[in-house]
């Protein structure tokens, strides 16, 4: 595996200049998101309209570049989503961490398949899933 | 070509060639270690200390053995002092549960650190609840010392017992153990010393320290994993319960009654880890050959380098002394907006291989007030290359987070 494949310009970006990190005014939901073994932990904060609809969504928080760069990349594609989408989208992005999804669920994935090296990186995985586990957990 | 003498002794780094700065964590290990663990069940295994035929009596000498070389090398009085463990963590649990779930009691103090591992933190917080005991903390500044009036205040006639790292696994720095037992021992109180960190670095003589319990890993001075060392004072072992109960551990049992075996086998419950016992003492001679004067020569200059080397980036800062040679080869940093994990990350591309985190010492993070650091740290086998190579590319991480251009 290559650095260039994961800290690339997608990752930096997303790490340098997170678009979704703030408040959301009128969240409707709340959850922190722990990573014990690094200590890193993230506040995700929706706004879920009610026909289920995610209308807004950010973070708060610090942690490593993985972190911070896949829940902001995951906000990008799920705001505006229906949350079956988002758990779909969350879904096919544990596949990709754990190697298992299909060239289609990568393509599907967009901007986030710029992480999919991440599977090669077995003590990254847990920095790379921390945002996406936590929408999970709400919106399940 | 390496510029140390001592590397090829480790078939590590011709395996797996590396530029390994985790010794912190866990020590590379010379052939004579791996041989010895070997030999032993090749030529001496059986179960020792109840054999009663010439293979198990063959083991119970190798492993008695072992335990006079690790008492001799701490300078403790006799090897009864010195209970085999699987390492720190469990010889710490050891004196909380046997020593102090069983002689504090509420209204006593426990005073300990807010630099501790989480090994010499939660045992002490599992025994103050069971107690009823109250749990003080010394604070440290922020380049590690303690202020005499902090030790003054804290430890006083309520304290019934004091834990203690003796060097810090993230600052490096070595703590006045022996001046906190002078304190400590005025008002009666156990001293209770984490030498995980100075054991494999330092001639460690537990009269002059002061320390009524010392406890250390196999695993961090180049023996192998799962045995350490707990050695205790022989009259507080004596009135001691048994931590864990078992076989080989006691006298007789009837149905109604036991009778526990003397020290040390009264906490050695089960079978032992007598190759690992073996194979620590053939570490303690491979550092005793050396000579901890050697030793701590190589790990200053590695030290100096690894300050210098670390300067040339404004955005590096190193967590503790200023001084070099009071790291005892463990040097933590921060990179200004660059988390440590990605450190790590960058650096393992390149065969580098660092520590990242918290490093089971939150406590301190949060005192420090950082996340959590990186952390490099050396031992005998380390050379001055794999400090240039660390140093150089480490100037390229901030580049990789696109932070520089």
């Amino acid at each position: 595996m290559s650095l260039e494949s994961v800290y690339g310009q997608v990752l930096n970006e997303h790490n340098l200049h997170p678009f979704h990190k703030g408040e959301t005014e009128g969240a409707t939901m709340m959850l922190e998101g722990k990573n014990p073994s690094c200590g890193d932990d993230i506040f995700l904060s929706l706004k879920v309209g009610e026909d289920g609809t995610i209308e807004d969504g950010s973070f708060q928080g610090s942690g490593c570049a993985i972190s911070q760069a896949s829940v902001d990349i995951m906000l990008d594609l799920v705001i505006g989503e229906k949350k079956e989408r988002a758990l779909e989208l969350c879904s096919e992005f544990m596949n990709m961490i754990q190697g298992k999804a299909t060239p289609e669920e990568i393509e599907d994935l967009d901007e986030a398949g710029a992480l999919k090296d991440i599977s090669h990186m077995p003590a990254r995985v847990k920095c790379a899933v921390l945002g996406w586990h936590t929408m999970e957990e709400m919106l399940k | 070509m390496t510029d140390n003498k001592y590397r090829t002794d480790f078939p590590i780094f011709e395996n797996h060639p590396c530029v390994y700065l985790d010794s912190a964590a866990t020590a590379q290990r010379p052939a004579c270690v791996i041989e010895a663990e070997k030999e032993f069940y090749e030529k001496m295994n059986a179960n020792p200390l109840r054999g009663l035929y010439d293979l198990s009596v063959k083991a119970t000498d190798a492993y008695e053995r072992a335990r006079q070389e690790v008492a001799s090398f701490i300078g403790a009085g006799s090897p009864e002092e010195i209970i085999f463990t699987r390492n720190t963590t469990e010889s710490l649990n050891l004196v909380a549960y046997s020593y102090a779930m069983n002689f504090l009691k509420p209204g006593d103090e426990i005073v300990t650190t807010v630099m501790e591992h989480h090994s010499n933190m939660l045992p002490w917080r599992a025994a103050a609840e069971k107690t009823g005991a109250k749990l003080l903390y010394l604070e440290p500044d922020e380049e590690g010392n303690f202020t005499d009036d902090e030790i003054m205040t804290k430890i006083n006639d309520r304290t019934g017992l004091v834990a203690i790292g003796h060097v810090s696994n993230v600052l490096g720095c070595e703590n006045p153990v022996r001046k906190i037992a002078d304190r400590a021992h005025r008002y009666g109180a156990v001293v209770v010393v984490d030498g995980a960190q100075s054991a494999p670095h330092m001639k460690v003589d537990i009269n002059d320290l002061g320390a009524d319990f010392f406890a250390f890993s196999g695993h961090k001075l180049m023996g192998p994993m799962g045995i350490g060392a707990l050695y205790g004072k022989k009259d507080l072992l004596e009135k001691m319960p048994p931590f864990l109960s078992g076989g080989e551990m006691i006298e007789s049992v009837s149905l109604k009654g036991v009778t526990y075996a003397d020290i040390p086998h009264k906490f050695e419950a089960g079978t032992v880890n007598a190759a690992g016992a073996v194979a620590m003492a053939a570490a303690i001679k491979y550092i005793q050959n050396i000579g901890f004067d050697e030793i701590r020569s190589i790990e200053d200059r590695l030290c100096e380098k690894l300050f210098e080397g670390l300067s040339r980036s404004s955005h590096i800062h190193i967590q503790g002394s200023k001084d070099p040679k009071k790291h005892n080869g463990i040097v933590s940093f921060i990179m200004d907006d660059v988390h440590p994990h990605d450190i790590a990350s960058i650096l393992d591309a390149d065969g580098i291989y660092i520590r990242a985190g918290h490093h089971c010492a939150q406590p301190l993070m949060e005192y420090l007030k950082v996340q959590s650091t990186a952390r490099a740290s050396v031992y005998l086998y380390n050379d001055e290359r794999d400090i240039a190579e660390f140093t150089e590319k480490i100037l390229n991480v901030r580049r990789w987070l696109g932070l520089e251009s």
